[in-house]
């Protein structure tokens, strides 16, 4: 876990984004295997054609995934309180995702924890967004 | 999907939280951290409980046989912890419900029907540990 001053941890605060390698049919099948959603639609080009798709595409949860596991290791796994995510724009193989979280307020949590909520962004290299999103972390 | 299924309830089950699993699912989220490789009992990451679906049957879905794949998408997803989230030797008992049902009208005309689909983790203990909720939308006509 990245040690983080909470003095730098002030609305407004970017943390320096991640930049995803690009998206690959390994990812998402690594991802699918771990997961239990086998949907061919993210790993069977011919079924994803026949759907009307150009290929096969992300499952949005793994780019979720990135971005809680991304927050696990800048604040400590046991400090997540919540992510909630929304997907928009497909992901696709190839897809640069960068990774963005910006602090919206420091305060008091529950269980007397000192909590930071975050806003949430993974866009795609051609500016669209892939997700948006909100996490409350706990700061030590 | 309809308003009439708020409140409908499927049956509880249990969820195992397994190291091997906790690992494999860090390294598919490219998690950096050592602790989800090197610890005895890893804290989850925060989708992990995404794989609670190796435990949950069709009698475990809320919304079981009211459901059309090809007309619905997966809108959000959240996860909220009451505390440090689960870790590997946990044993959590989970439970779904139909939180809410409601309408708008889509951008590009016909109706979106929007479902958020809860599931309640408890500990052994019986407290509530995780909240996950799920936005699904299903659309008038297929969704492609």
């Amino acid at each position: 876990m990245t040690a983080r001053p909470e003095t730098r941890l002030v609305p407004g605060f970017a943390l320096p984004e991640l930049v995803g390698d690009p998206l690959t049919r390994t990812d998402f099948v690594r991802y699918q295997g771990a997961s239990g959603d086998m949907n061919p639609l993210h790993h069977d080009d011919e079924v994803a054609r026949a759907a009307g798709f150009s290929s096969v595409y992300a499952v949005g949860m793994l780019q979720a995934g990135v971005l809680g596991s991304w927050l696990a290791d800048e604040f400590g796994p046991q400090n997540i309180r919540r992510l909630a995510v929304r997907f928009h724009e497909q992901a696709w193989p190839g897809d640069v995702i960068t990774y963005q979280a910006v602090v919206r307020e420091v305060r008091d949590g529950d269980r007397d924890e000192r909590v930071a909520d975050l806003e949430l962004r993974a866009v795609r290299q051609t500016g669209g967004h892939h997700l948006t999103g909100e996490a409350t972390v706990v700061l030590t | 999907m309809d308003e009439s299924l708020i409140g409908r309830r499927a049956a509880a089950f249990q969820v195992p939280v397994e190291r091997g699993k906790v690992r494999e699912f860090a390294r598919a989220t490219a998690a950096r951290s050592p602790a989800f490789r090197d610890e005895e009992r890893p804290v989850i990451p925060p989708t992990w409980l995404a794989a609670a679906s190796f435990w949950i049957g069709p009698d475990n879905h809320a919304l079981g046989g009211v459901f059309d794949f090809s007309r619905t998408l997966h809108a959000g997803q959240e996860y909220v912890f009451h505390g440090p989230p689960p870790r590997a030797g946990d044993v959590l008992h989970g439970q779904q419900s139909v939180e809410t049902v409601f309408s708008k009208d889509g951008r590009r005309g016909g109706r979106m029907t929007f479902a958020v689909l809860l599931t309640e983790y408890r500990n052994s203990a019986g407290s509530l540990v995780a909240e996950v909720r799920q936005t699904i939308v299903e659309t008038e006509k297929a969704a492609r």
